[in-house]
């Protein structure tokens, strides 16, 4: 699904990515933890697009092609989706009209008919069922006035209807109280399949609970420092990342890693 | 900017232009054009030409004369060339079907594709590009059904040269009594000239079965650049009134000075809604129209309301205060504005409330966009006379920027004269968020939808005000407008 060679990239000039290996193979989730700072968002970005994140060296392939050529509303369309650390608020824009814009521009791109909106609506519908959202969301603006925990939710929910190839869940558990989390765990849970990856980047060891990842990263200062099965996460819950630096773990070499 | 005319010598040019007219007088009455230039004569022949009673033809020589001795403002955040106000023809006669476009065919293709983006009705096409209307579809039908309704209702709505012909007494009890001809510059000489407009009465107690809109008025072709409207809502009654059109007018006149004056008299509500899209020139800024309009509405009767919401997308340079005089007491006052400059579009506009009854209340929703190298400025003056007590006012003002070229700029000012008045303001400018623009192409959506679907999302308050087809219209038209504002 995913490889990332030696990836190097800065953010407004500044080398922030400095030499990043990974690959995520289809329907396998990962997951990224790290010390603030380390530069998981920043992946997170580069993967999607984002203006100013320059790569400087490496590359990254997307199902076999260079994902580096694509303009980022081009990645969307492939399939990738990023869930933001930090949702955007877009004030006077309805939520549901923008989403039904969201994946009718992904099924034009595919070439597949648009949805109207009683489709779409039915489509929504399934989706608020599954996930346990009220549909109160959907009549509000995107983002607009949600609380930390309705945000987090609200992207799961574009993910849903969006379902994409990869996403990529940025710190989507942070600010969740333990039942909220428990539901979006749950949500993600019922999107895995053989043919979608998922990357989830997080602090805690409590969400590994409930989305128990196939691999586990470490990342520090711009590189994986360290990769393992779902135990390492347990570890450094346990130990800190100090333990890391300190020692405690031999980064496993690229062959033996995925 | 200066004022060509009062630099020169009057008598001199009017002495000139005597000697010309002593000569075309009569044969100019023919042609139904008179040559560019400005003096009593001009008016009279006008006036003349119009038919218009005696006290009529006075209260124009008299604001042409106020108009001598006056400047045009030059405090507006406006970069403006001079004017030179004898270069100009007062009075052209509407063309003459020979002389208009046939058909579609003969049309700019350019023109045509805008109105497929707009969605402009076919049959609606022509009339705008200026094509012989009657040749191409008839608009009597639409009118006389129109009318009939109306006229049960008891409902005045025709052309102001009808207006005087018909309702002279009517028109003389409130003409000028709202924006005194010698209010401003723009406002003296639109007195003094005016061509035509619309003229509105609604009695006592009528609700207006329908929304008035300048389309549907007859002979409401061409009513020129200086054009007047008066409206005058009687004790309990409504009306709503739309103005202006999405689709782009073709005028072959650069300035345009417009005067429109509302009267609301006890407990009745005005809603007055403007699209306005003239041309607002090419990328450079040349051949846009010149946009300087005085429109002001009066609350004379307790709790009347009068409220104005606008959409402003075009002119090259747009000076343009909608305001309200709350005089009646508990009489409310609204102005909904979403103002667009692109290009090398500037624009001055805002409101202005006068409190001057008790509890009289007033709101401001103000939201400006700037894309390209467009200067849009927000102008407000609220206040509060001594005698308003427990005036209130809420104040919005919101800017949004796209892209680096351009600017917002917000001048509120505020007089309170009265201790127990309530004033507040709220300003905001943001660039069109760089995250938000990442958020919508993160989920696919094309940088061009986002940037419309943001901006539609910033005029939302604005856009509710409008009726339904001029909404959907009005968010159509910032799109086409906004067409190549980023990347
Ligand atoms: N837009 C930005 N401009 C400048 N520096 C940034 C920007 N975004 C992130 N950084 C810097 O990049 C580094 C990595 O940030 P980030 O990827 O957000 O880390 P993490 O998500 O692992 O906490 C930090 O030092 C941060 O300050
Ligand atoms: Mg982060």
């Amino acid at each position: 699904m995913l490889e990332i060679k030696n990836l190097h990239a800065t953010v407004g000039g500044k080398p922030i990515l400095k030499g990043l290996n990974l690959k995520v193979s289809d329907g396998e989730v990962h997951a990224i933890m790290g010390p603030n700072g380390a530069g998981k968002s920043t992946l997170g970005n580069v993967i999607a697009g984002r203006d100013g994140y320059d790569v400087t060296a490496g590359e990254v392939l997307y199902k076999g092609a260079d994902l580096l050529q694509l303009e980022p509303e081009e990645r969307a369309c492939e399939g990738i989706f990023l869930a933001f650390q930090y949702p955007v608020e877009i004030p006077g824009v309805n939520n549901t009209y923008f989403l039904r814009a969201a994946l009718n521009a992904q099924r034009k791109y595919r070439g597949e008919p648009e949805l109207d909106s009683m489709q779409f609506l039915k489509l929504v519908r399934e989706k608020l069922h599954i996930l346990h959202i009220s549909d109160d969301l959907m009549h509000r603006a995107v983002n607009e006035g949600f609380s930390g925990g309705e945000k987090k939710r609200n992207e799961i929910f574009q993910m849903a209807v969006l379902e994409p190839s990869l996403a990529i869940l940025d710190e989507t558990d942070s600010g969740l109280d333990i039942d909220a989390l428990r539901l979006v765990a749950e949500g993600v849970n019922r999107l895995r399949s053989e043919d979608r990856s998922i990357i989830v980047v997080t602090h805690y060891q409590r969400l590994l609970d409930h989305i128990v990842p196939d691999v586990v990263h470490v990342l520090a200062d711009g590189k994986i420092v360290a990769s393992g099965d779902a135990d390492l996460a347990l570890k450094l819950e346990e130990k800190g990342y100090t333990w890391l630096e300190q020692g405690g773990i031999q980064p496993l070499n690229e062959e033996a890693r995925v | 900017m200066s004022n060509e005319q009062t630099k020169a010598d009057p008598s001199s040019v009017d002495h000139f232009v005597q000697q010309k007219y002593q000569h075309g007088f009569v044969t100019e009455i023919e042609s139904e054009t008179v040559p560019p230039g400005l003096d009593e004569n001009v008016i009279r022949w006008i006036s003349a030409r119009k038919e218009e009673p005696g006290w009529l033809l006075e209260w124009r020589l008299d604001a042409y004369r106020q108009w001598l001795n006056m400047t045009p403002p030059d405090w507006a955040h406006l970069e403006i060339d001079p004017i030179d106000f004898q270069a100009i023809s007062y009075f052209s006669a509407p063309k003459s079907d020979k002389d208009k476009p046939q058909s579609l065919d003969e049309v700019d293709p350019k023109l045509l594709e805008t109105y497929d983006k707009l969605g402009v009705p076919l049959h609606e096409r022509a009339r705008l590009a200026g094509v012989a209307v009657d040749a191409v579809f008839d608009s009597i039908s639409i009118g006389t059904t129109f009318r009939d309704e109306l006229m049960k209702a008891g409902v005045i709505f025709c052309s102001f040269s009808e207006a005087v012909k018909d309702h002279p007494e009517l028109v003389r009890k409130y003409l000028g009594t709202v924006v005194p001809s010698r209010d401003n510059f723009f406002a003296a000489l639109n007195s003094a000239v005016f061509s035509d407009g619309s003229f509105v009465f609604i009695p006592r107690g009528v609700r207006c079965p329908m929304e008035l809109s300048t389309y549907f008025r007859i002979n409401a072709a061409e009513t020129g650049q200086f054009e007047r409207t008066l409206i005058i809502a009687e004790d309990s009654s409504y009306v709503s009134y739309l103005e202006g059109c999405t689709a782009p007018m073709r005028d072959e006149n650069q300035l345009h000075a417009a005067v429109v004056e509302l009267v609301a008299l006890e407990q009745a509500e005005i809603k007055y809604s403007t699209v306005q899209n003239w041309y607002p020139g090419d990328e450079n800024g040349v051949g846009g129209i010149y946009n300087f309009v005085t429109k002001r509405g009066d609350c004379r009767g307790a709790r009347s309301k009068i409220s104005w919401t606008q959409v402003e997308t075009g002119s090259a340079i747009t000076w343009k205060y909608p305001s309200c005089v709350l005089r009646g007491d508990h009489s409310v006052g609204e102005f909904y504005s979403v103002a667009l400059t692109n290009n090398c579009q500037q624009a001055d506009t805002g409101t202005k409330m006068i409190h001057i009854g008790r509890e009289t209340r007033s709101k401001i929703i103000s939201k400006g966009i700037s894309a390209g190298r467009g200067q849009n400025a927000y102008r407000g003056l609220v206040r509060v006379a001594k005698k308003a007590d427990k005036a209130r006012n809420f104040t919005q003002c919101d800017s949004m920027l796209i892209g680096k070229g351009c600017g917002a700029h917000t001048f509120p000012y505020i007089e309170v004269s009265n201790p127990s008045a309530k004033v507040e303001h709220e300003a905001t400018t943001s660039r069109i968020g760089e995250d938000q623009m990442f958020y919508c192409l993160q989920r696919g959506i094309s940088e061009e939808d986002a940037v419309s679907m943001i901006v539609d999302g910033f005029c939302k308050q604005v856009f509710r005000e409008l009726p339904m087809e001029f909404a959907v219209e009005a968010k159509a038209l910032l799109e086409v407008r906004l067409e190549g504002a980023v990347g």
